[in-house]
């Protein structure tokens, strides 16, 4: 059947799109103004001239680029573990064959739906007790692994590795390791980039763990947390937060126009197979 | 079926040795065999093991920190006091509110989200001229942290000098306090949620939608059934099981929301407004565990929204299965 979309379906869309997009340019319109022009009322709709003088104050008033730094190197390390630790265990799941790997498949797919933030208490607790309170390690550890990415791996390895090619890997004499090296991880490539990229957003993204286990030390969501704390009590100088959260936005942006096809293609293949 | 490996191939020696290196033959048979029985336990530990102390561990410790006193000044753990700590959590007017808060959040959330993002996945299910470019834009709002979304919708929503009340006094309407009035607060703060994830559910149902076999829209079409009648008898039906996911997984999300009321509020407490009017049950945790460091109120606490968040994605389920059945 033809299905071609008339005009209507278009504008509904661009519509659609044209909302999302609002909230973004505003953050952006307010960003690039002075603070009393951004206090205005009415308000000004488009861009002003001094965005470069509001990221100045954005890195006057926080630790910006510490703080993307500890971003980046602490969603690197999750999302390299993630995917590392996912493809083993996932490969292990839909292709060897070993006593109690229904029960072990069974948790892990009750375990992602345990809603591990509640548990942010005795978390606390045990980071302290390991003196690791405010530090990078105390923020990443809990998400060095997820039972999403075993589960999502296991999925994606069923198919694409075929039985035939392990088997006659060993009959060719090769050992387990050597095989998931050469046979399993090319074939897993392509999953374990898309696993790597949504680990790398949602740990660079996350706000309430790193607000409990870090004191001084900052990732990028707890600087833009600081930022809107300053100047409590007066009128928020939206122009300085605007701008920060710009700047906090801008290096996923940036992933996202490199890899968005990546990132839509995994969460439509991730739905199909779950 | 697949045929699995847990026996070592006849072959595991291809170029076979001459006669009397056997106690060698014997020896790599044997090693190959104790590697193809302990390599998957191998491969799977890692994950088991970072998870049952980063993640069911501290679970469990969950639970048991509710029965047990704290004592907050020396940093210990107290007596064990039974189901004093839920006594006082269930009581507690706060953590009432906190649930109501939760809830109606939630609900202003997920129910147009999904609504929403089922109508522009049937947007998107269809031969449009760049789909790549469609799918991205749609998606685009996922790739903002909620912080920077809360302090943007802050901003837009502000009580004073927002757009949108100003737009509301262009129009010659009162302003409407966002931050100080119960309801009209959840609704701006159900606004970021579903900013930011219709997009994102919207290519979940569209992946659903596209694995409809497309011959069952032709006999529909046949049947003289327009494309509003299609998408209610055939499209709806078939991508129940992944409203079923969307829905239960939203369900885990939505409850558990933590960032969006802790940074819309501008005032110096941050406990989800000066009345706690959008203090949401995970803010109570947060605040009262880590706050005021009452371990044991709030690991109750914790529990009680656990066992709801598990009760609630039970009963969606099973309240959507009924529903395919009895169609089917």
């Amino acid at each position: 059947m033809n299905r071609r979309p008339g005009f209507i379906v278009y504008g509904l869309l661009a519509a659609f799109v044209i909302g999302s997009a609002l909230p973004l340019y505003w953050s952006f319109v307010i960003g690039s103004h002075t603070k009393e022009e951004a206090n205005q009322i009415p308000p000004p709709v488009i861009p002003g001239g001094h965005f470069i003088d509001n990221a100045r104050r954005v890195l006057d008033t926080t630790e910006f680029w510490s703080a993307m730094l500890n971003s980046v190197l602490v969603s690197t390390a999750c999302a390299l573990s993630v995917a590392f630790v996912s493809t083993l265990a996932g490969y292990a799941f839909a292709k060897l064959r070993f006593r109690g790997s229904n029960v072990l498949m069974g948790f892990v797919v009750m375990t992602m739906a345990v809603p591990t933030q509640l548990a942010i208490v005795p978390l606390f607790i045990l980071m302290r007790d390991y003196g690791l309170l405010d530090t990078l390690v105390a923020v990443a550890l809990p998400t060095m692994v997820t039972a999403f990415g075993v589960f999502f791996m296991r999925q994606y390895l069923v198919d694409a590795v075929p039985d035939e090619l392990i088997e006659a890997a060993r009959m060719d004499g090769c050992t387990m390791i050597r095989i998931f090296w050469t046979v399993a991880v090319p074939a897993a490539r392509p999953a374990m980039s898309i696993l790597f990229l949504f680990t790398f957003m949602m740990v660079w993204t996350d706000y309430m763990w790193p607000l409990v286990a870090l004191q001084e030390t900052q990732t990028l969501q707890i600087a833009l947390d600081r930022l809107a704390l300053t100047g409590q009590g007066q009128t928020t100088d939206y122009a300085l937060v605007l701008a920060g959260a710009g700047m906090a936005t801008v290096p996923l942006l940036i992933l996202f126009a490199l890899s968005g096809r990546q990132l839509v293609a995994g969460i439509m293949q991730g739905a199909v197979k779950g | 079926m697949s045929t699995r490996l847990d026996e070592p191939p006849a072959g595991v020696a291809p170029s076979a040795p001459p006669a009397g290196d056997r106690a060698r033959l014997v020896r790599r048979h044997r090693l190959s065999r104790w590697d193809v029985k302990l390599s998957p336990y191998l491969y799977i530990s890692p994950f088991f093991i970072v998870f049952g102390l980063v993640g069911l561990f501290p679970l469990v410790y969950t639970g048991y920190l509710s029965v047990h006193d704290w004592e907050r000044l020396y940093y210990q753990r107290g007596e064990f006091i039974g189901l004093e700590n839920y006594r006082f959590v269930l009581t507690d007017p706060v953590f009432q509110k906190s649930l109501v808060n939760t809830f109606s959040i939630f609900l202003m959330s997920s129910v147009p989200q999904v609504i929403v993002a089922v109508a522009v996945a049937a947007l998107l299910d269809s031969q449009l001229r760049g789909r790549t470019f469609w799918r991205m834009s749609v998606l685009l709002p996922f790739v903002v942290a909620p912080t920077a979304a809360v302090l943007i919708f802050g901003s837009l929503f502000a009580d004073k000098y927002g757009v949108i009340n100003a737009m509301l006094e262009g129009v010659g309407l009162e302003p409407i306090r966002w931050h100080v009035d119960r309801w009209w607060s959840h609704f701006a703060i159900a606004g970021m949620v579903n900013w930011r994830w219709t997009g994102y559910n919207a290519l979940i149902f569209l992946a659903a939608m596209q694995a409809v076999p497309r011959d069952l829209y032709e006999s529909a079409s046949l049947d003289g059934a327009g494309r509003v009648r299609q998408f209610f008898s055939v499209t709806l039906p078939m991508i129940r099981p992944t409203t079923i996911f969307v829905i239960v997984t939203s369900t885990i999300g939505g409850l558990q929301i933590f960032t969006e009321p802790r940074l819309f509020d501008d005032t110096p407490q941050r406990e989800g407004g000066p009345d706690h009017q959008y203090m949401t049950s995970t803010l109570y945790i947060y605040v009262k565990g880590i706050e005021d460091q009452f371990y044991g109120r709030a690991s109750a606490a914790a529990v009680v929204l656990f066992l709801i968040i598990v009760g609630i994605a039970l009963l969606n389920f099973v309240i959507t299965r009924r529903i395919t059945r009895r169609q089917a």
